[in-house]
């Protein structure tokens, strides 16, 4: 085998060595460029950032607010019931007779029993308000993330450029995210959200992409042959079959969101993360304890029950 | 009046009456093909491929000239890296007949078949269909063309895994954007001309690969598409039930009159399907003619060597010539289950299996009767020494043993497993269909 020299290897090469030559002799200020772009966009930018934090801090009261509407003794068979509905999603579009539902009860039992138990700790608020950032912060990782991921998957130029930034995301130490999100939306659950998000879309994107891109080509062709146009080729097509992956993406997203959101208490998100935060800081084994058993109650429910969906 | 005409108008005929004599004659000669013509007419030319060019790489076009200078396909890709996938293919296609395509595998044939609905994009030539030039249509109109006049058969069947059988049948209707009742409706009725009329709301994993691939060719005829593309339909079935979906494509298609392109590497297929075959090679179409002139009249060694077997006993194996093995009697089963299993099949004798279907023996009727008036077991009336062959043993090979046995034989596979049955019907009535003379073999 021999190289054949092109003028693109060249032009690499002349690269690398320019590129040398820079890092030997001068000292970059990476950090100040930083700086200046987020200087600048706080500068130029501001009413977008208060358009985004108004947004997000409505959405995320409105669900605070909802859940917790009821007193946690009347909310607990509320969420239950909801349980039971999802982990019985197939069996209810088959139109079984609800006797059947008694059999996969394991989840709603266990989902009752925990919620029970974080009352019984007198954690009821905090979790809903740590159910209501994951809740908000994930349906926003996946809003934006699947689309992309969707693009992704039938552009290969865009494919390439979300594949570095992906990887450049989630290799990030996850508390860098934390500092820009605070110097754009100051304290509280709206920076607590943003950082979330960012740490909690790239499987969401991963996922998509992937399942759509796995799908075989025969089926591909299909569409094709017989006429699809590219939305009937998406929804007929590469969707569906791309589901079971997509919903893994979700689940993912999901169980990321969560543990972002006790993180994301260190800049003033609320919830149970911020029990865990105070508990560190008091040296109190005991409230951090309680405030992490929630979390883990309310993980292995969500977790369960985005999985059950991603079976149907 | 035509003869007239050109006598009366012809501008030559004022130089000498000579030229008049020869013009008179040409266009005596014109009519009279036009009239022994006539007869052809109903073969309508459905599709037509002309000088179709297909390279694949970044800059294909750039490929065309080198092509035309007369250099190899190798060549082009040590100097280019471009592929030549399709080099120069013509070939007509008449309606309502069956066209082979027929190649090794990486010859291009499956390639040419997507050139036709433009899944593949042609580098160069001119696709048409019926008198729409399909390489000439913009997006919209190829949309048009392949929802209502193209449909098209895959090799792994490809039916949508989330969808259940009508659903994956009424699939060109939904895209053409017909109502929900309606497509269900006419999915089932074109379900019913495949043969699975019940399996309507199966899954399609649970089908078998046959009924998948009857699922294939209803979504295909679901559409009302005048042309189907079978992609190497039924090379991903096994023998006796490919046969048995060839002999129902050309029923169906005896009925429904579609022109079909149907490409295949088994030239069995291919002889047994077509009406024309087009033989390819290297990207390059080697010879086109009906199944008889390309075995009588091959036109290069290729071709040649192609055919060389076939038409003798010794190409038909023991896998075109075996049944299915049922039934078979489980060596743990006492006689009387032996005698009731061969009086609901009416037949003599019955194949004994293990677990795993591994052959032990064969008990014939009146040993189970004499075992069972006197209390033997199945084991006392086995008959162990029996002839077995491989599934590709050749007739010719079975042929003289059969003759001889008295029991029908088992096709057996490495370890001992029975993949089927020969009685001496099936033998004749193989030779028969391929046109073998029994006795001289």
């Amino acid at each position: 085998m021999y190289l054949k020299l092109k003028p693109s290897y060249l032009l690499k090469g002349l690269f690398v060595v320019v590129f040398t030559i820079v890092l030997l002799l001068w000292e970059i200020p990476l950090g100040g460029f930083v700086e200046g772009i987020v200087d600048w966009i706080v500068i130029n930018l501001g009413w977008l950032l208060d358009g985004i934090s108004y947004l997000l801090e409505s959405l995320v009261d409105s669900f605070k607010t909802s859940l917790l509407f009821l007193p946690a003794l009347w909310m607990i068979p509320v969420l239950t019931g909801i349980v039971v509905v999802i982990s019985n999603a197939s069996l209810i579009r088959a139109r079984a007779p609800p006797a059947e539902y008694l059999q996969n009860l394991s989840l709603s039992v266990l989902a009752f029993l925990g919620l029970l138990l974080i009352q019984n700790m007198g954690l009821w608020e905090m979790s809903m308000a740590t159910l209501a950032l994951v809740i908000v912060a994930a349906l926003v990782a996946l809003g934006i993330g699947v689309p992309l991921g969707i693009l992704g998957a039938n552009h290969d130029r865009l494919h390439a450029v979300l594949r570095v930034l992906l990887d450049f995301m989630q290799t990030m130490p996850s508390f860098v995210y934390l500092i820009p999100a605070v110097i754009f939306f100051g304290l509280g659950d709206v920076p607590g959200i943003i950082a979330t998000v960012i740490f909690a879309m790239p499987p969401a994107i991963r996922l998509t992409t992937l399942g759509i891109r796995q799908i075989p080509k025969e089926l591909i062709e299909v569409s094709e042959a017989f006429g699809a146009t590219p939305t009937q080729k998406l929804i007929k097509i590469q969707l569906p079959v791309a589901l079971p992956t997509i919903m893994a993406g979700i689940n993912q997203c999901i169980m990321l969101a969560l543990s972002m959101t006790v993180i994301a208490s260190m800049i003033g998100a609320g919830g149970l993360g911020y029990q865990v935060l105070t508990g560190i800081q008091m040296v109190d084994i005991g409230m951090g304890f309680e405030a992490g058993l929630a979390i883990v109650i309310i993980a292995i429910v969500l977790d369960r029950l985005t999985q059950n969906l991603a079976s149907t | 009046m035509i003869v007239f005409c050109t006598f009366v108008l012809n501008p030559y005929r004022i130089f000498s009456i000579h030229s008049i004599w020869n013009v008179f004659l040409t266009e005596l000669l014109s009519f009279l093909r036009v009239i022994l013509m006539d007869e052809n007419e109903d073969h309508i030319k459905k599709i037509k491929i002309d000088h179709l060019i297909k390279v694949f790489g970044p800059k294909s076009l750039r490929i065309i000239p080198l092509l035309k200078k007369g250099l190899s396909k190798d060549e082009i890709f040590e100097k280019t890296e471009h592929i030549v996938a399709l080099n120069d293919v013509s070939f007509e296609v008449c309606e309502g007949e069956i066209f082979v395509i027929m190649g090794l595998s990486g010859c291009g044939k499956s390639t040419l078949l997507r050139c036709i609905n433009r899944i593949v994009e042609p580098t160069a030539g001119i696709v048409s269909v019926g008198d729409v030039n399909v390489t000439g249509l913009n997006p919209d109109e190829l949309r048009e063309i392949r929802r209502h006049k193209i449909g098209m058969v895959f090799q792994n069947f490809a039916l949508l895994p989330h969808r259940n059988v009508r659903e994956n049948v009424a699939f060109g209707l939904e895209v053409q954007g017909m109502a929900t009742d309606e497509r269900l409706e006419k999915a089932e009725k074109t379900l019913q001309l495949v043969g699975l009329d019940y399996y309507g709301d199966s899954m399609p994993d649970q089908l078998s690969g046959g009924m998948k691939q009857r699922v294939g060719l209803a979504r295909a005829l679901a559409s009302g598409a005048e042309i189907l593309l079978m992609d190497e339909a039924f090379s991903a079935l096994d023998p006796m039930i490919r046969r048995d979906l060839q002999d129902e494509l050309v029923d169906i298609n005896e009925k429904l009159n579609r022109t079909i392109i149907f490409v295949t590497h088994d030239l069995d297929e291919a002889l047994k399907l077509g009406d024309h075959i087009a033989l390819m090679n290297e990207g390059e179409v080697v010879q086109i003619g009906t199944p008889e002139e390309i075995l009588t009249n091959p036109k290069n060694e290729f071709v040649e060597r192609f055919v060389a077997d076939v038409d003798v006993s010794k190409v038909l194996t023991a896998n075109e010539v075996m049944k299915k093995p049922e039934p078979l009697l489980p060596i743990t089963a006492g006689p009387h289950v032996a005698l009731r299993l061969m009086k609901e099949y009416g037949i003599s004798s019955i194949f004994v299996a293990a677990r795993n279907r591994r052959l032990m023996g064969l008990v014939v009727v009146d040993d189970a009767l004499e075992a069972v008036r006197s209390h033997k077991t199945l084991e006392e009336i086995l008959i162990k020494d029996l002839p077995s062959f491989r599934v590709d043993t050749p007739v010719s090979e079975i042929i003289p043993m059969i003759a001889d046995s008295r029991y029908p034989c088992a096709v057996v596979n490495e370890e001992g497993r029975i993949e089927g049955i020969i009685v001496r019907g099936s033998v004749l009535a193989a030779l028969g269909r391929s046109g073998v003379d029994v006795f001289e073999a």
